[in-house]
């Protein structure tokens, strides 16, 4: 099973833009993805990412890997020196629009496009970012994001791996949790406790490999039986200080932004799931049924679904008056808090419509008396109930938009 | 915000200073208590239409500014943050993108000039029971003398003139009426939100026939319901600011009320509801603008969104003020009144939630 998910910006592959000085570099992309995407790849989804990974790629998938790293075009508007595709905005739209209209997936992905790579663009030095960067827009290497501890969820500051500092390198103990992927991950950005006389401002942001002894991985089954996210214990684990981002305790301010990235990235899951595979609407009028005027043959079913659409529209409206707005100014904004939560409610309502919908046919768990769609419907049920827990609650981001952006103050008392 | 350009920055800038100026809610609250016939201070009409407000959708060539739709929301925002009371809607934009769209060289010539400058005030009479049901058309039309009944006709006491739906060999059609018409008798509402309405009695009155019937009916209810749209964002925006204002400002249990965090998220919610509303309105004005043909679909979309983030916020005004906001003295229930008038106008959301699925086709 797989859950593609949509960055706001994936949005503008669906917007039609022309231009004759871009026409040239639309052929030249058409051209290219013609020659060298596998036909056997066409209209699947990345294998190699979601909650229901392959175990290993096939060999189509490294051929197609391979071409797009090569062109820098996984990871489009990155600078070219570091092994990007450095193409404006509207030219990465285009090899966007061009992959969509092959059926052919982004094959370079994962935490390290998504969050890590554009941190340290922004944060790392020149040394950092010619070793990290190439990698990532290659493909080459998967990342993990090694940030929650049992004891430091929504009040991350209050994690308690521990760096100890010894000359060239620093030795790593402690846990994290709900580490995403860290059973495929080469390499993690990891927050780690460099001083514990102070909270936020004794924390720092360092990188290590995860195949090294001092590292041991042990996936967690979810409620949707699935395994995308580990406990990570660290035993003596090394991390060179070369590899340290930013300064000694300064890592809070990184990791802030670096959940901006994460932050956006959910967000799509919301308009984006409105957008995939069939509509709500046409799902019922399968298992439902139509009246003799054409409409769903369920009045407060109908109801839902029209307000569920309703929203997700709005939703997609909002994406792109952001990004107009923000005048191709990169990065998120301010706004990517409101779309977390508004983006994961949708997200979540469309599944329960979803599993509605299908009545006791979107109830199995496996076997053949179910359609694959009916038993990936279940099973992205019960996992999309971490989109609002996870990236920081909706209760986190609502103290955000609230304390932030509205200005609202902290309780004065228990202060 | 929507991407402006320069003229529309500034049109909008020069809409904020003189709400701020001259038309605060206290203007909105003198109306009222005055009992304004019109529901709507003359004085202040008069010097909107002065800054060229009532032609901005109007072909130069007819004395207008030729704006467009985004730029009329920009100035229905700014109006709508202070309530101020117009027949901005009804005639600028409804009587007037009915004549535009439907009406003759003839029958342009002859209203739109008066409609641009503020010397006639047209408005829209479609709604004939306690819903809006633009389909439901009893109002007849024989021999050029229109007859039947119409409820809820918003400025229908200050209307010079009527864009009526009636049928005629069982087709719908829009006609011009004049409101000083022997065959034309208007009885005054007297509405919670203080606003003008009138309930309209036609008579075998003369009508003039604009072309495009049921296609130019559905039109130019759109164009209403977007502008609509645009100022219940601005009056939704007014109210949520000062109900934020106070949160930061009441002090209970020795501290402002809006460090409680079951207050700050109600807050946090009312907020993403207003960006999101906002995107919905302003889309629906630009493809109003483009002709484009997802018109209908967007401006059901931005007539419902906004009507709910109305009432959401209009509701929690109240709540959030405490008794005070109880009082009459106070301004949330004018917000409160608003909203639900404002809902009721041209289609609820339960009748743009239905209108948008049947054009999806379920």
């Amino acid at each position: 099973m797989t859950f593609k998910i949509l960055r706001i910006r994936d949005y503008f592959q669906m917007a039609d833009f022309g231009g004759t000085d871009l026409d040239a570099f639309r052929k030249e992309v058409r051209e290219w993805v013609e020659a060298n995407f596998p036909a056997s790849l066409k209209g699947k989804p990345n294998p190699m990412t979601g909650e229901g990974r392959a175990d290993s790629p096939s060999a189509d998938h490294e051929a197609w890997r391979k071409a797009v790293g090569s062109k820098g075009w996984g990871t489009p508007t990155w600078p070219k020196a570091y092994g990007g595709g450095g193409l404006s905005p509207a030219e990465a739209r285009i090899v966007q629009g061009e992959f969509a209209r092959a059926g052919a997936y982004n094959p370079i992905g994962g935490m390290g496009v998504m969050m890590f790579g554009p941190t340290l663009l922004e944060y790392g030095t020149e040394a950092q970012k010619n070793e990290h960067i190439p990698p990532i827009c290659r493909g080459d290497l998967q990342w993990c994001q090694g940030f929650s501890e049992p004891g430091a969820g929504s009040d991350l500051a209050a994690l308690a791996t521990k760096a100890e500092d010894k000359g060239d390198h620093f030795i790593i103990n402690g846990s994290k949790i709900w580490t995403s992927g860290a059973q495929y991950a080469d390499w993690i950005f990891c927050l780690v406790r460099t001083d514990t006389s102070k909270k936020h401002e004794g924390i720092s942001f360092v990188l290590f490999p995860m195949h090294q002894p001092g590292v041991e991985v042990r996936p967690i089954v979810l409620i949707n039986g699935q395994s995308p996210f580990a406990e990570t214990f660290f035993t003596d684990a090394r991390a060179e200080k070369k590899d340290l981002v930013g300064p000694l305790n300064g890592g809070w301010t990184i990791a802030k932004r670096l959940l901006q990235h994460e932050r956006s990235g959910i967000s799509g899951m919301g308009g984006g799931g409105g957008m995939m595979g069939p509509s709500l609407s046409d799902l019922a009028k399968k298992y439902v049924g139509v009246d003799e005027d054409g409409r769903i043959d369920d009045q407060d079913l109908r109801n839902r679904i029209i307000r569920n659409s309703m929203e997700t529209k709005v939703f997609q409206q909002t994406a792109f008056r952001a990004m107009a707005e923000s005048k191709g100014n990169s990065g998120p904004s301010a706004a990517t808090s409101i779309m977390k939560n508004a983006g994961t409610w949708l997200a979540q309502e469309r599944h329960e419509l979803t599993l509605e919908i299908m009545g006791h046919q979107g109830l199995g768990w496996e076997g053949d008396a179910f359609e694959r769609d009916e038993l990936e419907t279940v099973r992205a049920w019960l996992y999309g109930k971490a989109f609002t827990i996870f990236g920081g609650s909706q209760e986190v981001q609502s103290n955000i938009v609230s304390k932030r952006i509205l200005g609202l103050p902290d309780l004065t008392q228990n202060k | 915000m929507a991407v402006l350009t320069e003229e529309q920055s500034m049109l909008r800038d020069a809409a904020k200073s003189w709400v701020q100026e001259k038309s605060p809610v206290t203007a909105f609250r003198k109306m009222r208590d005055s009992g304004a016939e019109l529901g709507y201070d003359v004085a202040a009409w008069n010097e909107m239409a002065e800054m060229g407000w009532a032609g901005v959708i109007i072909p130069e060539e007819y004395g207008g500014s030729n704006f467009g739709y985004l730029s009329l929301g920009l100035v229905l925002e700014e109006l709508g943050r202070t309530l101020t009371a117009s027949p901005l809607i009804a005639s600028g934009l409804g009587a007037a993108s009915a004549l535009i769209l439907g009406g003759s060289d003839a029958q342009k010539g002859e209203w739109l000039p008066k409609l641009a400058d503020g010397s006639a005030v047209g408005a829209l009479a479609v709604d004939e029971g306690p819903h809006h049901k633009p389909e439901k058309v009893e109002a007849t039309v024989s021999g050029g003398k229109l007859t039947g009944r119409k409820s809820f006709v918003i400025e229908g006491m200050a209307a010079d003139v009527f864009v009526v739906s009636a049928k005629e060999g069982g087709k719908v059609e829009l006609y011009l009426v004049k409101a000083d018409d022997a065959g034309v008798k208007r009885t005054r509402l007297n509405l919670a939100d203080s606003r003008g309405a009138a309930n309209v009695e036609f008579n075998g009155a003369a009508a003039d026939k604009l072309s495009g019937g049921a296609e130019l009916l559905d039109k130019v209810l759109d164009r209403v319901r977007a502008g609509l749209a645009a100022e219940m964002l601005g009056a939704a925006n007014q109210a949520f600011d000062v109900t934020l204002d106070y949160l930061k400002t009441r002090v209970q249990f020795g501290q402002v009320i809006g460090s409680f965090q079951a207050l700050q998220h109600r807050a946090a919610k009312m907020f993403t509801e207003l960006e999101l509303a906002r995107s919905a309105v302003e889309a629906a004005l630009t493809a109003i603008d483009n002709d484009s043909p997802d018109v209908p679909e967007l401006v059901s979309l931005s007539k419902a969104k906004m009507g709910d983030t109305f009432h959401l916020i209009s509701n929690e005004m109240v709540q959030m003020h405490g008794g005070i906001g109880m009082t009459d003295a106070h301004d949330a229930g004018f917000y409160l009144k608003r909203a639900r008038a404002a809902e009721a106008a041209f289609g609820n959301q339960a009748f743009h939630r239905d209108r948008y699925a049947r054009i999806q086709g379920y």
